[in-house]
């Protein structure tokens, strides 16, 4: 586990009191017109935590990553990020917030018009003002470097594979080292050779910057993986929350069904 | 509820006696469905324009996407309006020429064909084809980019996406206009004396003294800057379009389109009244 740096959203009174929930969902519903997506969910990540969100398609899964990023807001129930609740706040607001997250799209979001490089440099660019060109520069080197990208600086996003995609997305939401991750199936449309280099990659990740990860996924194998806890969502609701094994024991026809696969 | 009203109609067109069918509240009910989402565009616009207005008026400023799009807006269009103006200009000559010489007033002709092109088609012929190049284009990318989730993704990146993507490109159009009004003015100024010169001796010198006799500032002026809102409309409109956009590459085709087709349609509105407050408030 991680301790608290002094550049922690965290409080320290929750940091010191071992109640380090990074991310809390609250009694969450939310619903696209008549279809209702969300159900009054409730969930908790903890600092170096990862936690899988499983379920079928359609179930809000993705939905629920981007409540919490903040890109849409509940119909009722809180989520707090750090302690905040970022229901009531402006987009400038959340802002602040949001650069403590980082967010890999399912088909990764990738800047088509800006080098696989400046994609990494964007939120550098913006937010780390502080830095020279050369200095932004290494630092985009090294985390390509560090997602296993080396020497593809200036190629653009359409001419690389959609597992090189993926590692692009995934060191441009490193780049602002930060404390919780967010990942929306990092291995759908992969072949299972670039599933695993992803989950390893993850895996790697998660042991160096002890983040607290939300992964959305629908690979058993992968959630398996790279996660301490999973989440089955079913109906807007999770159904089960626990480790693998307690998946595996559970007597929930749904649970049974899901484990199939 | 009219007689009309309780006249069934089969499929194959023909009334169908003992059938009821509504076609007045059919008709009623996409009537209110359409003056419903008449307003609730409006609305949308509106709320759009607030946070564009208010993101854009606090820091952080996004200076290195304003040049980036002044570049786009300005230098990229710069010949086609010139293009455009020059070809204005020559039709004003021709049409200018006829006309004076049948009504005998034939020494008119440089004053015509100034305030023609200046006061009235230079402004409107440079919004219109600034409407097409540019409204289709920022329509058509950022709906790209918003079907793509790019968007989402520069707001997930803690980045005001209505900051970055639609003020830079309202502020460049808004800036924009009033100097590319300029060079199609210019260009057109120039084709239309060419255009007489070709027929009839006439100095460029005497050109410009005769167009310009007695010409002052509230003459050319407002025309030119009120371009700074068809720039507006311009830029407003489209990135609403493709800030909005969704359904994929359809969406995307659309929202370029509706760009195009509403910037243009609220561009000669616009002028209908710039027009008229001209001539109120500048005599």
């Amino acid at each position: 586990m991680a301790t608290a740096q002094s550049t922690s959203m965290l409080p320290d009174e929750l940091v010191d009191s071992g109640r380090a929930s990074v991310v809390a969902v609250e009694a969450v519903h939310k619903s696209f017109g008549a279809h209702k997506v969300l159900n009054g969910i409730n969930l908790t990540v903890n600092r170096g935590e990862t936690l899988a969100v499983l379920g079928r398609s359609g179930t809000g899964k993705s939905v629920l990553l981007r409540l919490i990023v903040g890109l849409d807001k509940p119909d009722s129930g809180s989520i707090r990020i750090g302690g905040e609740d970022i229901a009531g706040l402006t987009i400038d607001q959340l802002g602040g917030i949001r650069k403590k997250m980082g967010f890999l799209f399912q088909h990764a979001a990738l800047y088509d018009s800006l080098s696989v490089a400046d994609n990494v440099a964007f939120p550098l660019q913006h937010h780390s003002k502080e830095l020279s060109k050369s200095e932004r520069s290494d630092r985009v080197s090294q985390l390509l470097l560090e997602v296993g990208l080396d020497g593809n600086l200036d190629r653009m996003p359409s001419d690389i594979s959609g597992g090189m995609q993926k590692r692009v997305g995934l060191a441009r939401a490193l780049a602002l080292k930060p404390e919780i991750l967010l990942l929306d199936e990092p291995t759908a449309g992969l072949d299972p050779i670039s599933s695993r280099e992803i989950d390893e990659l993850i895996l790697k990740l998660q042991k160096e910057r002890q983040m607290a990860s939300i992964v959305v996924t629908h690979d058993l194998f992968s959630a398996k993986t790279i996660s301490n806890r999973l989440a089955l969502l079913d109906q807007g609701n999770v159904v089960i929350e626990g480790s693998f094994e307690d998946l595996e024991r559970s007597d929930i026809a749904f649970v049974k069904e899901f484990l199939k696969q | 509820m009219s007689d009309l009203a309780v006249t069934a109609v089969t499929a194959n067109g023909r009334n169908a006696p003992g059938k009821r069918a509504m076609p007045f509240a059919a008709v009623s009910a996409s009537a209110t469905a359409f003056i419903g989402d008449f307003f609730e565009w409006f609305g949308n616009l509106g709320i759009f324009f607030w946070r564009v207005l208010r993101a854009g008026l606090t820091p952080p400023y996004e200076w290195r996407e304003l040049v980036r799009q002044l570049d786009e807006v300005g230098s990229k269009s710069l010949p086609l309006v010139a293009l455009a103006g020059a070809a204005i200009g020559v039709v004003i000559s021709l049409e200018a020429r006829y006309s004076l010489s049948r009504f005998g007033a034939k020494s008119m002709f440089p004053a015509t064909l100034v305030y023609s092109v200046i006061q009235v088609m230079g402004p409107i012929i440079t919004g219109l084809v600034v409407s097409g190049r540019v409204g289709a284009g920022i329509g058509a990318e950022l709906a790209s980019m918003k079907v793509t989730e790019q968007i989402d993704a520069i707001e997930a990146s803690a980045i005001n996406p209505y900051r970055l993507l639609a003020a830079t490109r309202i502020l460049a159009c808004i800036l924009m206009l009033p100097l590319l009004t300029i060079a199609a003015d210019a260009c057109g100024l120039l084709t239309g004396w060419f255009a007489q010169a070709l027929v009839e001796p006439l100095s460029f010198h005497q050109f410009v003294e005769s167009g310009f006799k007695g010409a002052t500032f509230n003459a050319f002026l407002p025309p030119t800057f009120k371009t700074m809102v068809y720039g507006l409309i311009i830029g407003l409109i489209a990135c609403f379009q493709g800030m909005r956009t969704r359904g994929g590459a359809e969406g995307v085709g659309r929202a370029a389109t509706n760009s195009v087709v509403l910037a243009s349609l609220f561009l000669i509105l616009a002028d209908v009244v710039l027009v008229k407050f001209i001539l109120v408030v500048f005599p």
